[in-house]
């Protein structure tokens, strides 16, 4: 009987076209509106780098003011200052480790006619590559070595290879940056790791960076910033000053494989604090986390207020789905006689209840596919209004968000037949067969 | 004393449909309807039956609750030697779907189905097979003359031919009991005797059939007339 009942809803949704085309519409705006929300919320809720997510960690230091936290809730600063980053890459306690901060560069391609740009830079040590598990193209990380040295390295992006080289194996060529002349160690295969949890200040759903440089030139050429720099006292003046200072600007990360491993370093943690403490710094009770790849995503998703904006998309389908409510009623309603002149030729309430049910799941159906469309709109409209590079892995439709979207138009329009085709099969067989 | 048209031997042919003492009200807020009063009525298998009466009589509530649509306040009523008075509604539509026709004065035909669809409703809501369906239909439409019309839409159709459809409809489930409501009300004389022609026909092949008419010349062909005046029904004897 389904083949029938959707012969039958096919020819009915012809029959009221127009009625049915409002339907649709009123279920794929619905769907658009939550889906492209939940597709962002998607997203963000990926585990980036599921197979090892549990064992790096982000470390954070309270080196706040004594006199109020950075939060209203009592966690850490998320960041580190200069002085602590530096101290604890020194250490090297965990299996891995690197601090890292965003930085940017002005690019001088190499020909007569070539035009500077700008790239988006990121300092680090050689740790980062091996312990985020970034691929390459060509060469590798920098060595440990040079991670506290001088020497003016730098890998790329492949995107920046293709278009600094062509796309060529660039190892150990120059590459113009800030007018000073640094050598190609490394080109990064592709990586886009969603989201990008290891710096959520320079946008959680960014590409990561175009050129990454050892994390020592920071300071030996004084690179510029990029990335929130949050101080809760005066830096003083001078570059100087500033690295001394407790703003908090610079990330860090360690892997740690096991709990033991988390354990001690840890209490290395506190260790290092009481020391600190001893020299007036960190005047607020021990307060050392260590939060693991989904923690760090969840403390800060939830910042950024996406499970709202789902909720308000939701809110904007239950609206669409009432209205649906109504149609149905309309329409089936109109076939009342039918109704009733198919139960005079045998069919149940349950048959009739399923034909109509059907029918709605047809509308559903219908919607959800224009829903599709109309949330690939809805984050195309998304991109308009942000900067559509920093935020194209999260406005790209994802497989499952299609499936789901289908579905939840299916469901919902199921919802919305409950009523209609419940009151539509109690009208009296008998009152509608002689009227019509 | 309403006259009761509940003479039978029963010795004689099986009994079919049997009501005893059924009335049906309908109420609103502030009236009260009394469509049917103390209705005895017994059909045997084979008969066919006209009901007379004026324009709100209770002819066709006569029929809807033969025809299991509606219920009844009080009284029992038996269909085939089974009590539908206290049949789910599930049952009853089961039961409906197997042993009655239905043929409207208003055709009723699914405006959007074509003749074939429409005959095949019935079928449907009995699980028969697809092939079986098929033939039957096809056999059916033969029957009233419309088999070449099997795709056409009920609209590309004479009133004539609309009604040998819903015939064809009522009739495709082989029911043991056909219920028309006027079925010749809409139609000119000429086409109207065609319809006749084609009941009587279904008469003949075993069928029961009780019509609701206000056409002397069908109440003729009738084996027994039967009148409702104010609910209460009586049965003619000529």
């Amino acid at each position: 009987m389904f083949a029938y009942y959707v012969r039958l809803a096919l020819i009915s949704m012809r029959k009221d076209a127009v009625i049915s085309l409002l339907m649709v519409c009123a279920i794929a705006l619905g769907i658009g509106a939550c889906m492209a929300f939940v597709n962002i919320s998607y997203v963000r809720g990926w585990d980036p780098i599921p197979h090892k997510s549990d064992t790096l960690f982000a470390v954070q230091l309270d080196n706040w003011s004594p006199h109020r936290p950075i939060t209203a809730d009592g966690r850490p600063p998320p960041q580190l200052t200069y002085l602590d980053a530096t101290a604890l890459m020194a250490a090297r306690r965990a299996h891995r480790q690197a601090a890292m901060t965003g930085t940017n560069f002005v690019v001088l391609p190499h020909g007569e006619n070539a035009r500077p740009f700008d790239a988006r830079g990121r300092a680090t040590y050689a740790d980062f590559f091996a312990m985020f598990d970034v691929p390459f193209l060509f060469g590798g990380a920098w060595d440990a070595a040079m991670d506290e040295g001088s020497e003016q390295v730098a890998v790329l992006s492949r995107q920046t290879n293709d278009r600094l080289f062509g796309g060529e194996d660039s190892i150990g060529r120059d590459v113009h940056l800030n007018g000073r002349v640094f050598r190609v160690h490394g080109v990064l295969a592709e990586y886009k790791p969603t989201p990008k949890f290891y710096d959520p200040n320079t946008g959680f759903n960014s590409a990561p960076a175009d050129i990454f440089v050892p994390f020592a030139l920071m300071a030996s050429m004084r690179l510029s910033r990029s990335g929130n720099t949050s101080c809760w006292k005066p830096a003083g003046d001078g570059f100087d000053a500033f690295l001394a200072s407790e703003c908090v600007w610079i990330q860090f990360w360690a892997e740690l494989r096991d709990a033991e491993e988390k354990q001690r370093y840890l209490a290395y943690l506190d260790n290092y604090v009481n020391d600190q403490k001893r020299l007036g710094r960190f005047e607020r009770p021990l307060n050392n986390r260590l939060r693991d790849v989904n923690q760090w995503i969840d403390d800060h998703y939830e910042d950024e207020g996406v499970t709202l904006l789902v909720g308000v998309g939701v809110m904007f389908l239950l609206v669409c789905v009432l209205n649906t409510v109504g149609l149905l009623l309309a329409k089936f309603f109109a076939k009342a006689p039918e109704i009733g002149l198919r139960r005079a030729l045998g069919a149940s309430r349950r048959a009739l209840f399923a034909q109509h049910m059907v029918e709605a799941g047809c509308v559903g159906a219908a919607g959800g596919a224009l829903g599709v469309a109309a949330t690939w709109l809805a984050l195309r409209g998304i991109s308009v209004l942000f900067n559509e590079d920093e935020v194209s892995e999260m406005l790209t439709f994802h497989g499952p968000i299609v499936a789901g979207a289908v579905a939840l138009a299916i469901v919902s329009a199921l919802a919305a037949g409950v009523y209609p085709t419940w009151r539509a099969c109690n009208v009296p067989a008998a009152s509608v067969v002689k009227t019509q | 004393m309403p006259l009761k048209c509940a003479r039978r031997d029963p010795r004689e042919e099986p009994l079919l449909l049997k009501m005893q003492n059924i009335a049906k009200v309908y109420r609103t807020d502030t009236v009260e309807t009394h469509a049917l009063r103390e209705v005895d009525l017994v059909v045997d298998e084979g008969d066919l039956i006209a009901v007379a009466g004026r324009s709100g009589s209770g002819k066709t509530t006569l029929l809807n609750i033969a025809g299991l649509l509606e219920t009844f306040d009080t009284g029992t009523y038996s269909l085939d030697g089974e009590d539908v008075s206290r049949l789910s509604d599930h049952a009853r539509s089961r039961l409906r779907g197997e042993k009655i026709g239905f043929v409207f004065q208003g055709f009723n035909l699914i405006p959007e189905l074509s003749v074939f669809d429409n005959v095949d409703v019935p079928l449907r809501y009995r699980g028969i097979r697809a092939s079986e369906r098929k033939e039957r239909v096809h056999a059916m439409l033969e029957t009233v003359g419309l088999a070449g019309r099997a795709r056409h839409l009920p609209a590309q159709l004479s009133g004539g031919q609309q009604q040998r459809v819903a015939i064809a409809r009522a009739m495709v489930g082989e029911p043991r009991f056909l219920l028309a409501d006027e079925p010749t009300g809409n139609l000119d004389s000429e086409t109207a005797e065609g319809v006749i022609e084609l009941l009587a026909a279904m008469h003949a092949r075993g069928t029961t059939i009780i019509i609701v008419t206000h056409d002397r010349s069908v109440a003729a062909r009738a084996s027994r007339v039967i009148e409702i005046a104010d609910g209460r029904v009586s049965e003619r004897d000529d």
